[in-house]
């Protein structure tokens, strides 16, 4: 929490003035039992008329008083707390924008989401309440045992064990359902990722006629989930009627002292319901004090979750090169992920000339897309060095290896918007003519201009079109900003064989003839390429023309002839 | 909570169903009333002994007997209040719970049943935060509710009755200005109502905006798009801030307000009472019966504070519960126990003039004919969208035929039950569904009570054997999430060799090798080959390769079988399945 109290800057102010009014309105309601008591101790023994309305007007007033105090203090509050999670919010974007993808691996995009949303929400609450109760609640505790000791100082024990008492009765039973809680949190993922997996696996659960099997299986987690649900609540629910109990007993001891004053002549009568106020006072107050405090718990643990998030550092650091040629060279290069064992890539050396068109392909999970990340520099190499145009990566300006390099990955994502939004996501400015040029090489202009050009929708996450289309949308979008080096990762898996080869054949014709990186598990998208990397689990395993990996490369042959079975026999 | 207010209506219409579910909790809710009272009564009843017993302390002398007497039944009435309080809670919790596990065994019965249509057009997570979330505000607003109805109800009218026994005077002071805080807490939550909702609002178009930013935060930067978003979310953060610094504000005015009429009360008990007191013929008031009065108007007033304070809970509770039951009241597929069952099929499949759209006004399949003979191999090939697996879960009646007939063996598939259809087909899907549990149980799925030998028998078939043995713990090994994980390849591998464990008749292979690279393909395919022989088999495929030994091909565009053929036909005939093959060789 300490270090996102920066955050708070700007609302200093109201960070004291808020608990300072809230006490105010503590101690106004604090000075009622006391007016109480003097309209029977005074008023009603003195049958004096014009005194009793005298203090049940000071009644209303510290009751208007109290109101006052309590709205300033509520209004500090929410303005401080809003801004300070308006703050947070803020900067957590920034710094989520500012991370590589090294660190959004480790960190996770949907935990992310959720520390800018919920946990944020959380410090909100936290804050609020906070700034509203906290003052309030010691004040009131405190202040009516201190006014209780001043109307007889004898029963300062009282009220002292009796706190003590209700203390630990409240610490110990949030001691114990914590944990009786977390069991229950547990079994509710397990019925969370049950409904899940029945609604993934729907149709092998109905084609193998599990359907009661399942709900049976479910049931029985269900049930457990009730039973840790009764158990947790019996426990929390000791906490109130044992917290009555304990202020009940204080309250006889508490009058029973009393008793012993007024016969000795050393308190009066009235003196002894003030005490039981006080005592009914703190009672309220401290129930109220538990839930406050378990809102700021929730809110610190949220706190750390952002503040470890806020901690991560971008590993990158870049140069002020700008890339004017599109040559890639990598030397000797291996990489291994952050939390991964093996090196996902090693030993890869090559030299890409400008204008050539490099394939790479493998099976799942060879490296193939570890390689071309590496391009971008989404990732450092761990080993061995990349040039771009005969210089170091790292010495390039991060606007510039954006601008450059279009990169379309394997997922193809687009954005709630126009298709002209999307299209001028990575080239701010172009015109409409480049956009349309870029369609078209990337065989999306049909499709478009039939849903009425490039003021279509694109609902969220593109889901208005199909995957074909949506690759092409995402290949036109990294074509339009006109790139020295283009890198296809295995972005053109949902495209028919035909598409496939017409955007190949198109790309390869525009102006500035781009170098080309294609990644594929398809040997027919590679085969025309200047070079191939054939890649089996992280290594090199071949690197040529596909004339030449067809009689070297037995990785390759068994790839091109798992997809082109008859020109094997034939050859045979 | 839902943007829509609800009408008083429909709340009350989710209401009675939730208590529906009550009535199986009759015992429970009873005793909880039961003990709701005794407890109240009691707590109720103290302030009465405690004002007798001030009043025994006179500063002529105190009554020591009588104020102890006083003491030990205020002991013991606070001992039964504390004891019936916590059964109460307990039964209260029991009901709730209960409810609640039986509202999510429904749930779970109606994601059973429901039609696959539903399944198919419902975002997954909708229907799980239905489950889980709705679910469990509607048991937390049954606690709250529940607690607040019994307590309160018993306090209001006890208060009063015993505050009327007192002084009827003082009674009517209470009782008059009291609803006022009612009224005040209303009126200051509908003109909050919305503000909320323009916060509510803001907060939902940023939390959209940060899930896509963040959620595609390496598409963003790859294409050096940060600014852009950068700014749309401060746009936003900027707006919400204001109006949530407002919402928050005027929804923390409901209790201070409520407590302040409180005070006001209590200043009306005090003035009466102390006007009563020193009224002539006014000696009926003691200070000790004034101190009971105005502990009583403290309690009286309690419920009506804490029920303006959860009263947004209550309100969601409700919007919950009636997006629960909205799910719960989905209608299911035709319940088929009275059908007669198919028996063991041969493998011989008709379909006959068969049509079928998922909108009515955008028809897809029509005038359908297709005869398959026992153990012909089928496959199916176009573009996406053509159909193909629309075929697939019309054979398997995930969907209904909307005309024609499809038959297995010569009996039409809608006259006989789903379960002995199914019983007939074994599926591969692209999605390799294995569940978290061991290997062993995964392979058994749908051959409960296979014995251990049989099971390593259907994975040696299916060239699993090896790899599972090399696996943690072999068969027992836990996979799934939080287990080992398995590649695409293996994973397939197991659901190939839980079909061939189940060894049906027909086999239905949808995209089975699709998420699979060629190479590995290759090295499965004779375990696909071991799994499909002499079955009626139909085989879904993008890629060419995998379907050349086909008995027939069907080449499906928009919905309606284009060509068909084998491989060499087609490829001769020079038409739609020749052009996507050869175009593997184009330029």
């Amino acid at each position: 929490m300490k270090k996102l109290l920066k955050y708070m800057d700007g609302y200093k102010v109201q960070c004291v003035l808020g608990p300072i009014f809230k006490a105010l309105e503590a101690i106004f309601e604090l000075f009622i039992p006391l007016v109480v008591k003097n309209i029977i101790d005074v008023g009603i023994a003195n049958s004096d008329k014009p005194y009793i309305l005298k203090m049940v007007g000071l009644l209303v007033v510290l009751a208007v008083v109290g109101l006052s105090s309590t709205l300033v203090a509520q209004y500090f509050a929410a303005r401080a707390a809003c801004g300070f999670s308006a703050k947070l919010r803020s900067a957590l974007f920034s710094h989520t924008q500012s991370l590589s993808y090294s660190e959004l691996d480790t960190l996770g995009t949907s935990s992310l989401i959720t520390r800018m949303t919920s946990d944020v929400n959380q410090v909100q609450n936290g804050v609020n309440m906070f700034l509203r109760l906290f003052s309030r609640s010691p004040f009131i505790v405190f202040g009516a045992m201190i006014m209780a000791a001043r109307i007889d100082p004898k029963v300062t024990w009282i009220f002292a064990a009796t706190i003590i008492l209700l203390l630990i009765v409240v610490f110990s039973i949030m001691a114990i359902t914590v944990p009786l809680h977390k069991k229950v949190q547990k079994k509710l993922e397990k019925t969370v990722l049950l409904t899940r997996e029945n609604l993934a696996g729907v149709r092998v659960v109905r084609a193998l006629s599990r359907e009661n099997e399942e709900e049976a299986n479910y049931n029985s987690y269900n049930s457990a989930m009730t039973k840790a649900l009764n158990r947790a609540g019996k426990v929390s629910a000791i906490m109130n009627p044992l917290t009555y109990a304990i202020v009940n007993i204080g309250i006889i001891v508490l009058i029973w002292n009393g008793a012993l004053s007024v016969e000795a002549g050393l308190i009066s009568q009235g003196a002894v319901i003030a005490l039981y106020n006080y005592m009914s006072q703190i009672l309220i107050e401290l129930v109220k004090l538990a839930n406050l405090i378990v809102t700021v718990t929730k809110a610190l643990a949220s706190a750390s979750r952002i503040e470890n998030t806020l901690e991560e550092k971008n590993s990158l650091v870049y140069g002020n090169e700008e890339i004017k040629n599109g040559t890639v060279e990598f030397k000797n290069v291996s990489l291994k992920y952050k939390n991964g064992g093996e090196p996902a890539v090693s030993g890869i050396s090559f030299c890409a000339y400008k204008g050539e068109t490099i394939g790479i392909i493998g099976g799942t999970g060879s490296g193939k897309s570890t390689i071309v990340n590496m391009i971008s520099r989404f990732y450092d190499a761990s080993e061995g060095k990349i040039l771009l145009d005969g210089k170091d990566i790292k010495d390039f300006s991060k606007e510039s290896l954006r601008e450059k390099i279009g990169v379309v990955p394997q997922r193809s994502v687009l954005f709630r918007g126009t298709v002209a939004q999307n299209m001028r996501m990575g080239a701010h400015g172009v015109s409409d003519e480049d956009i349309l040029s870029g369609l078209k090489t990337a065989q999306a202009y049909d499709f478009i201009a039939e849903r009425g050009g490039l003021e279509a929708d694109v609902e969220g996450a593109g889901k208005n079109f199909s995957g074909g289309q949506k690759q092409r949308l995402c290949i036109a979008r990294a074509l339009i900003k006109k790139p020295e080096i283009l890198i296809l990762d295995d972005s053109t898996s949902a495209l028919d064989f035909a598409t496939d080869a017409n955007l190949r054949k198109a790309i390869r014709e525009l102006e500035n003839s781009p170098t080309l990186f294609i990644v594929s598990q398809r040997a027919a998208s590679v085969m025309y390429a200047d070079k191939i990397i054939v890649l089996d689990r992280g290594e090199p395993v071949g690197m040529g023309t596909h004339k030449e990996l067809l009689e070297n490369c037995e990785v390759y042959k068994e790839i091109y002839y798992s997809q082109f079975r008859k020109e094997k026999e034939a050859a045979i | 909570m839902k943007n829509k207010k609800m009408s008083g209506k429909s709340s009350f219409r989710t209401l009675a169903k939730t208590l529906r579910y009550a009535k199986h909790r009759k015992v429970q809710i009873a005793f909880a009333a039961l003990f709701a009272i005794i407890s109240t009564a009691s707590t109720l009843y103290i302030p009465i002994l405690i004002g007798k017993a001030i009043d025994c302390i006179l500063e002529t002398g105190v009554d020591f007997s009588s104020l102890a007497d006083y003491f030990l039944q205020t002991a013991v009435f606070t001992g039964t209040a504390a004891l019936c309080q916590w059964l109460m809670n307990v039964f209260i919790n029991s009901a709730a719970y209960g409810i609640v596990e039986s509202i999510r065994k429904d749930a779970m019965h109606k994601i059973q049943h429901l039609p696959l249509s539903h399944i198919d057009t419902h975002p997954h997570g909708d229907i799980v935060s239905r489950v889980t979330a709705d679910v469990e505000q509607v048991c937390e607003g049954l606690v709250i509710g529940a607690l607040q109805f019994f307590t309160g109800a018993v306090t209001i009218v006890g208060t009063l009755l015993i505050m009327l026994t007192i002084n009827w005077i003082i009674t009517l002071a209470v009782v008059v200005i009291t609803p006022v805080s009612l009224v005040v807490a209303n009126v200051i939550a509908k003109k909050t109502y919305s503000m909320f909702s323009q916060s509510t609002r803001i907060r939902g178009e940023q939390t959209a905006l940060i899930d896509e930013a963040i959620g595609e935060q390496k598409t963003v930067q790859a294409l050096g798009t940060e600014e852009n978003f950068k700014e749309r979310f401060e746009t936003l953060n900027e707006d919400l801030r204001k109006s949530s610094q407002v919402a928050v504000f005027a929804s923390s005015l409901v209790n201070p307000a409520t407590r302040f009429v409180n005070s006001l009360v209590y200043a009306a008990v005090a003035l009466t009472g102390g006007l009563v007191a020193i009224s002539p013929g006014g000696s009926a008031i003691t200070a000790g019966i004034l101190s009971s009065l105005l502990a009583y108007a403290n309690q009286y007033t309690k419920p009506f504070n804490e029920i303006s304070g959860v009263i947004a809970e209550l309100q969601n509770a409700i919007a919950c519960a009636s997006r629960v039951f909205e799910f719960l009241e989905e209608k299911e597929e035709e319940s088929d126990s009275t059908l007669p069952e198919l028996g063991e099929s041969k493998g011989n499949i008709r379909f006959d003039n068969v049509s079928f759209s998922y909108e009515p006004e955008r028809p897809l399949i029509e005038n359908f004919f297709l005869d398959v003979k026992e153990g012909e191999h089928i496959a199916i090939v176009g573009p996406t969208g053509a159909g193909k697996s629309t075929l697939i879960n019309l054979l398997i009646r995930f969907y209904d035929v909307t005309g024609g007939a499809l038959c297995v063996d010569g009996s039409n598939i809608a006259e006989v039950t789903r379960k002995s259809l199914r019983s007939n087909y074994g599926m591969v899907l692209q999605d390799t569904w294995l569940r978290q549990g061991t290997v062993r149980d995964n392979i058994a799925l749908g051959s409960p009570g296979a014995s251990d030998k049989e099971i390593t028998e259907a994975a040696k078939k299916a060239r699993a054997d090896h790899f599972i043995r090399k696996l943690s713990a072999g068969y027992d090994t836990v996979i799934g999430p939080g287990g080992a994980t398995l590649s695409q390849g293996q994973a397939q591998l197991i659901c190939i060799a839980r079909v061939i464990l189940q060894n049906p008749k027909i086999l239905i292979l949808d995209e089975a090798t699709s998420s699979i690279d060629t190479r590995t393909e290759m090295k499965i395919s004779s375990a696909m080959d071991e799994m499909m022989a002499g079955k009626t088999s139909f085989i879904v495929a993008h890629r060419l390769s995998t379907i050349q030994n086909a008995d027939k091909i069907l080449v499906m565009n928009n919905g309606s079988i284009v060509e068909s053929g084998k491989h060499e036909e087609l490829l001769q005939k020079g038409g739609f399945y020749s052009e996507l093959y050869m175009s593997q060789f184009a330029i």
